[in-house]
């Protein structure tokens, strides 16, 4: 197991690589959610505005 | 077959069927990952020549070949979006920048991690595919700045459009550098008859390419129900929509 963890000397280089795809897996994941959510949630506040003022049009905020 | 056609571009069905399939890809995915890593970890012998860091080769590869697929379909939907006007594919080229950009990241990072000890550098400016593949990082930025910064979603659409197209050159760049230029960087290593990979490195390679871009197709999805959302958010069906979800709820 401890052979295997040290990859042959290599395992600085080879965990941190998979170490980031990790984390740019997930982070793709989580961004892509949240961004659709964060759509949606600025969509309910914009039609709740509108309802009193029906001619408001949706902006998109970005960030 | 034009029906289905016809149905899945109508945006509350796309949306709709785009939140159910996103899982799937999902799932398939890191089944495929999981296994994938497995064979290239575990099983796969040390290679003769370079030791234990070529196991970098699972992650890099797959990270570099996505890095080109989005920036393809990036490019063919914009061009489809600026031929046709269709909504829909200008929302998959915006959709796929981001995801392409950071796997373009991921790409250029575990190549320096695999330059370092590999070639005894982390960078060399000289070396013309990992020069290309930092103009394709670039070339995504460009896209999405393009994009953040003009407020008209058309005017948005059809500039990024004309961007995403004109940089497909640097793709052909970045899969033909290591034929055209001699350079650090090793030739094909796996669609080449004379340098062979042997199976129980290859397999599990393949599949790892097979399971990111199931990946990309997962997030993609879900990228692309967002990018409906704002370009249909007048729309009746998501007003609709947008009444019957609860709110600060994560919605499937």
């Amino acid at each position: 197991m401890m052979e295997w963890l040290s990859m042959g000397g290599y395992a600085l280089y080879v965990w941190t690589s998979f170490g980031l795809t990790l984390a740019a897996l997930v982070g793709n994941l989580v961004f892509a959610k949240r961004r659709h959510d964060r759509i949606l949630a600025q969509l309910r506040e914009s039609q709740s505005t509108r309802q009193a003022e029906p001619r408001g049009t949706f902006q998109e905020v970005t960030s | 077959m034009w029906t289905w056609f016809h149905k899945l571009a109508s945006p509350p069905h796309f949306y709709r069927m785009a939140g159910l399939w996103a899982p799937w890809f999902l799932a398939l995915s890191v089944v495929g990952m999981v296994t994938g890593l497995y064979g290239g970890l575990v099983t796969a012998p040390e290679d003769f020549l370079q030791g234990d860091a070529f196991r970098i080769i699972f992650v890099l590869v797959p990270s570099a070949y996505l890095s080109l697929l989005a920036y393809v379909v990036m490019a063919v939907a914009s061009a489809i979006g600026l031929v046709w006007r269709m909504k829909l594919a200008h929302a998959v080229a915006a959709g796929a920048a981001p995801i392409g950009a950071s796997f373009t990241f991921l790409a250029l990072a575990t190549g320096m991690l695999w330059g370092k000890p590999m070639w005894g550098t982390w960078w060399q400016w000289s070396d013309p595919r990992m020069l290309t593949e930092l103009i394709l990082l670039f070339l995504y930025f460009g896209f999405m700045a393009l994009r953040a910064n003009i407020a008209d979603r058309q005017r948005a659409d059809k500039a990024a459009a004309v961007l995403a197209l004109v940089g497909v050159v640097n793709v052909v760049l970045v899969h033909y550098s290591v034929e055209w230029w001699s350079s650090l960087h090793q030739g094909q290593t796996v669609m080449n008859s004379e340098a062979t990979m042997p199976a129980s490195m290859l397999t599990p390679l393949l599949l790892m390419i097979a399971s990111f871009s199931l990946f990309f197709g997962a997030v993609l999805l879900h990228r692309l129900r967002g990018e409906v959302l704002i370009r249909e958010a007048n729309a009746r069906w998501v007003r609709r929509l947008v009444e019957t979800t609860p709110s600060m709820e994560t919605v499937k």
